[in-house]
């Protein structure tokens, strides 16, 4: 099980697994809408419909990429590229099979918090540079969601971390060998998907680029290939996020042995890429106060407690009682 | 000092009641759902008998053609699509010398066929009219007449109109009575 593959082949094999899939997504996402809504979705292009990704594509590489006069014109190109960045920057830590990850450094959560906090700057870069208020709209709730999030996206890891005694996610899946962390850590497994969607600014908590209020949000001025670069962007965020939850609660690449580690790994990643586009199907946008109240006044509460018993079980059952 | 409103109570106790769970679990059962999608070219709609579609002139029982000229039609539009001009035959009918409708700025919304004294115009379920060349969809009136009565089989304006015609003088028509002699003082 130790056998390693050449760096280079791993990060190019991620790089192009994830740059293949999240594309795939939009072809996914709409088909699954289209059948949890009674309909059939794209189904026209090649088999199943799935060239609608090429036709996609090929639309947004021939439209106009037009930087409106009055943007700050530098950052406003820099912003999609940070979006895609801090989204690809998560798939260093992640584990897809013993052997079969970009790095294994021993404080992998921490850098996954730090990758993904650097989100935060495309929408803030993006909606400032653009220079037109439902951006700024969408960019000042873009940041207050992200950070009020993270807080308690951090916190409701640590449960998983005091557990395994290990930031790294390779250490973190080969402890669930026995039990999967969502038994144990299951208000941490809960918090944590929330907070990841809200991380991700997936529906129902869409709230920077709320399209019936805001028009686009911090994207209403990025057309062409940039916004093509933060709609992939929030894909690729979609399958970090389910990704990172199946190798902290969900046991990672670990499955029975008729199937290949990966394949597990992927298999448990999709189950969750499904339940985000449910999520879309079926949930409303909450309001953005009611946002706010249910991070601060709900989760963060659930993800402390949870935090302190966890320790306190952790410290009683190493020390025994009192210890 | 109250931090949790009755709305945040609210809030948490939806999230106990598993409402989300249950609204995404009913969402995730339409999965099973019969689709309401109909895959168009290969499956056709089915069309209701008053559907509002392509505009034909129709003939009456006698393959005449119905319409009189009268511009009701074109006045009613409320796009002015419809262009067209009286003229008279020999024996006194009157009918379109051209009869035009401009198909890219009609709203079909059928007020002309409302507007039809003599049931001439008539919007039929038919929608299947695209066209690569926006000058095709300009109908003159060989395009518009067909050889039927469409939807109101048996209406012959001409032989229930005072109207004297050629062929029909005054008093002829159907449940028409004699022209009285004004002259008379008799009853």
């Amino acid at each position: 099980m130790d056998e390693r593959f050449n760096p280079i082949v791993i990060v190019a094999a991620v790089l192009g697994g994830v740059m293949l899939v999240a594309p795939g997504l939009i072809w996914l996402e709409r088909r699954l809408l289209a059948l949890w809504q009674d309909r059939y979705g794209p189904n026209r292009a090649g088999p199943f419909g799935v060239l609608i990704v090429l036709a996609d594509t090929l639309k947004l590489f021939f439209k106009e990429d037009w930087i409106p006069p009055f943007a700050d014109k530098k950052v406003f190109f820099i912003a999609p590229a940070i979006v895609m960045i801090s989204a690809l920057m998560g798939f260093v830590i992640i584990p897809f099979s013993p052997g079969f990850m970009v790095t294994n450094i021993n404080i992998g959560i921490l850098f996954f918090l730090a990758a993904s906090s650097m989100g935060a700057y495309s929408i803030i870069l993006g909606g400032w540079a653009s220079n037109n208020k439902y951006a700024l709209l969408g960019a000042m709730r873009g940041a207050a969601q992200m950070i009020s999030y993270e807080v308690f996206m951090g916190l409701s890891i640590m449960g998983v971390v005091i557990l395994s005694g290990s930031l790294s996610l390779h250490t973190i899946v080969e402890s669930q060998a026995d039990l999967w962390y969502v038994v144990p850590q299951f208000a941490g497994f809960v918090t944590f998907l929330i907070a990841g969607i809200a991380e991700t600014h997936r529906l129902p908590f869409d709230i920077p680029e709320s399209e019936s209020e805001i028009i686009a949000g911090f994207h209403s001025e990025y057309s062409g290939m940039k916004f093509g670069m933060f709609f992939v962007g929030e894909y690729v965020g979609i399958i970090l996020i389910s990704s990172l939850t199946v190798a902290l609660y969900f046991g990672g690449w670990l499955g029975p042995d008729f199937l290949p580690p990966v394949v597990w790994f992927v298999l448990k990643t999709f189950v969750f890429i499904f339940l985000f586009i449910l999520l879309r199907a079926s949930l409303p946008r909450p309001r953005y106060d009611q946002l706010m109240d249910f991070g601060w006044k709900i989760l963060l509460p659930i993800t402390i407690i949870n935090l302190m018993v966890t320790a306190a079980v952790v410290l009683v059952q190493e020390h025994g009682w009192p210890y | 000092m109250n931090v949790w409103r009755d709305q945040d109570i609210f809030i948490f106790k939806q999230e106990l009641m598993f409402s989300i769970i249950r609204s995404m679990w009913l969402t995730f059962l339409h999965m099973f759902h019969k689709r309401e999608t109909i895959l168009y070219p290969e499956e056709k709609p089915k069309l209701t008998a008053r559907w509002r579609g392509r505009i034909v002139l129709t003939r009456d029982p006698d393959m005449g053609e119905r319409c009189v000229g009268c511009y009701l039609c074109a006045a009613a539009c409320p796009v002015d699509c419809i262009s067209l001009q009286a003229t008279e035959d020999p024996t006194g009918r009157r009918y379109p010398e051209f009869f035009r409708i401009n198909f890219s700025r009609c709203i079909f919304c059928g007020y002309c066929e409302e507007a039809c004294p003599t049931y001439a115009i008539q919007l039929i379920p038919d929608f299947e009219m695209a066209e690569y060349n926006r000058q095709n969809l300009v109908y003159e009136k060989e395009d518009l007449l067909i050889n039927g009565q469409g939807k109101y089989q048996g209406y012959n304006y001409y032989k229930v109109a005072g109207l004297a015609i050629g062929g029909k003088g005054k008093g002829q028509a159907q449940n028409e009575n004699p022209p009285v002699d004004v002259k008379s003082l008799l009853p």
